[in-house]
């Protein structure tokens, strides 16, 4: 036997000892909706998950300059952070050039990531309008929007982007 | 007793017997970063056997002489939480990682948390949407995992045409191994009841980047832990304090440290670390995603670069295997680059999911050898050769380098790496 089977038939023995019914102690606390609301900030390519707000590239293009640009260099060429506008290669030279426009497979991840990890020096400190706005102006960059369309809740997840079906799941699958 | 010089090979290079090291009075000559002369002492007594030492200390620290061992840290130079440190394999023997040596990938720094105000919140498609307090989880039954963390970028250097001279660690060492102690996932999962259609589980840490990844629920019923303690101590603040998701086997970026929320759902979020992040693009411009178990994958880490061999004799090769898929169930070992291999002991305990130490006794004649080692786990996966590796992936995957590991010795008596 195993010592991962030997621990599981010994939790198993101490819980049809103690709790015949349940499988744990149930020390959890029933969780509020509103702390769940606060919380959760998961954002789905369905559009799942994203808040009120609207931005296009126009308002993007100033938060992108005052946040984002001393890292990830002018419209997005790179610098000490990664590149996210700009690719001179496809994925398919040597070396590839991924990008915002050639590699990521939705719009909504660009959101999320900077609503929940951007800027590093003050991450959630952009408001909704903003988060909206710069991520229309990347995508603005990599020439899959225009400059003036709004980029919100109902819009962004309506992106396609041009490496959406560049994906193979390997050890999972989705959809 | 017969002579070291009489024991026949086994391989090719002067690999010798793996059970040799049972014989009695086996020894073996010494690679070392620097030779120690020891000077002769006028005394019986050592200056440090002459007076009292020192009193008690309320945690021990390694010898100062020891200093050289230590994380080798690179880190954005914007952003300095922001990179990596890498375990010193190449000075590190056993199978358990110290936990100040154990490797780090923050993407923005070290939070500095309170455990008294740290909390776990289950919700999403679950009947009972709950919350926990440290406090609350210490009273479940806890189980011990012994289990490496390998990041998925590890051992990326060796992508580049040509071979990094560095040593062992620092380009292979974003992998280590704990006992992780804590309390099992599923248990707090039926807890909550999940929903006939739940498929997936978004794991999200409680740091600057609230870095979050989708992990099949499957994988978290059957073995993920919420870890407490690493090696016996509370987890270090920089591998997740004060609980962290450990999913054995899995690539690192889903072992989420500092864990303080786990949304279950029908469907992955998509999150920038498993779209644009932790995929491997391939030469036909597609790429793999949720590529999480780690494959099997040794290295030789005494002999490596930085050691050297000062004179010819019988030196004890050892190093590290491990797969995401279970046991180690062979390691072999050429020192003709190759041509021939002998199988290495494997040293007790063997287990899944965990770094496994193997060894063979090897006579070195003093000419130009070529060191490799090759895993083979318990599924039949056989760790493959870099060129075998390149030919399916290309070489702009990033992620996932596996392939075999070669160190060639030199007539002095140096290490380097070479592709062989």
């Amino acid at each position: 036997m195993s010592m991962r089977s030997f621990l599981v038939c010994v939790l198993a023995a101490f819980f049809n000892a103690a709790h015949a019914e349940s499988t744990g102690p149930d020390w959890g606390q029933p969780a509020s909706d509103a702390l769940i609301q606060k919380w959760n900030r998961d954002v789905f390519p369905d559009g799942g998950g994203l808040p009120e707000g609207n931005g296009s590239a126009v308002a993007g293009e100033r938060v992108y300059r005052d946040h984002c640009q001393s890292c990830h260099g002018v419209e997005g060429r790179g610098g000490s952070a990664d590149e996210l506008a700009g690719a001179m290669h496809t994925l398919t030279d040597n070396p590839p050039d991924k990008t915002i426009g050639t590699y990521w497979p939705y719009a909504t991840t660009v959101f999320d990531f900077i609503r929940r990890s951007m800027p590093l020096n003050a991450p959630g400190s952009l408001s909704n309008d903003e988060l909206y706005a710069v991520t229309a102006y990347l995508l603005y960059l990599n020439g899959i929007i225009g400059q003036k369309e709004p980029m919100n809740a109902n819009t962004l997840p309506k992106v396609k982007m041009p490496n959406r079906e560049g994906f193979i799941g390997i050890d999972a699958h989705y959809p | 007793m017969a002579k070291q010089t009489d024991f026949e090979p086994v391989a090719g290079g002067g690999l010798l017997d793996r059970r040799l090291f049972l014989q009695r009075g086996f020894y073996f000559t010494m690679a070392t970063a620097l030779a120690p002369a020891v000077a002769s002492e006028a005394g019986d007594r050592l200056p440090w056997m002459e007076k009292p030492g020192k009193p008690f200390s309320n945690y021990g620290q390694p010898s100062p002489h020891e200093q050289k061992t230590i994380r080798w840290t690179m880190a954005n130079s914007m952003a300095p939480g922001n990179g990596v440190s890498w375990t010193p394999l190449q000075d590190l023997e056993g199978i358990i990682t110290p936990s100040g040596l154990h490797f780090e990938r923050h993407h923005n720094g070290v939070p500095d948390i309170d455990p008294a105000r740290h909390q776990l919140l289950i919700h999403g498609l679950v009947d009972r949407a709950l919350v926990f307090t440290l406090q609350d989880l210490l009273r479940y039954p806890m189980m011990s995992c012994y289990c490496f963390i390998e990041c998925g970028g590890n051992s990326n250097a060796a992508w580049r045409s040509e071979p990094i001279q560095t040593q062992a660690g620092y380009f292979h060492g974003m992998a280590s191994c704990s006992e992780w102690t804590g309390v099992p996932l599923r248990l707090l999962l039926e807890e909550a009841r999940i929903k006939g259609r739940a498929q997936w589980l978004i794991a999200e840490g409680a740091d600057a980047s609230m870095m979050n990844i989708s992990i099949p629920l499957e994988k978290a019923m059957e073995d993920c832990l919420l870890a407490v303690y690493q090696n016996g101590e509370r987890i270090r603040p920089e591998n997740g304090y004060p609980l962290r998701l450990v999913v054995p086997g899995w690539e690192g970026v889903v072992n989420v440290k500092w864990l303080r929320r786990l949304h279950i759902t029908s469907r992955p979020t998509m999150a920038r670390n498993e779209t644009a992040k932790y995929t491997e693009l391939m030469p036909s411009g597609k790429a793999r995603q949720f590529t999480f178990i780690m494959d099997a994958k040794s290295l030789i880490t005494h002999p490596s670069i930085g050691h050297k061999l000062d004179r010819p004799g019988v030196y004890q090769i050892s190093g590290l295997a491990w797969s995401g898929r279970g046991k180690i169930s062979k390691v072999e070992v050429s020192a003709d680059g190759g041509k021939t291999w002998a199988e290495a002991e494997l040293q007790e305990p063997v287990l899944a999911k965990c770094f496994t130490r193997f060894r063979i006794p090897w006579r070195w004649n003093g000419e130009q050898a070529v060191l490799k080692s090759r895993a083979v786990d318990e599924s039949g996966y056989v760790q493959p050769e870099r060129a075998a590796l390149i030919a399916e992936r290309g070489q702009h995957g990033y992620f996932h380098y596996n392939a075999i590991v070669s160190w060639a010795v030199s007539p002095e008596g140096d290490i380097s790496h070479v592709y062989a």
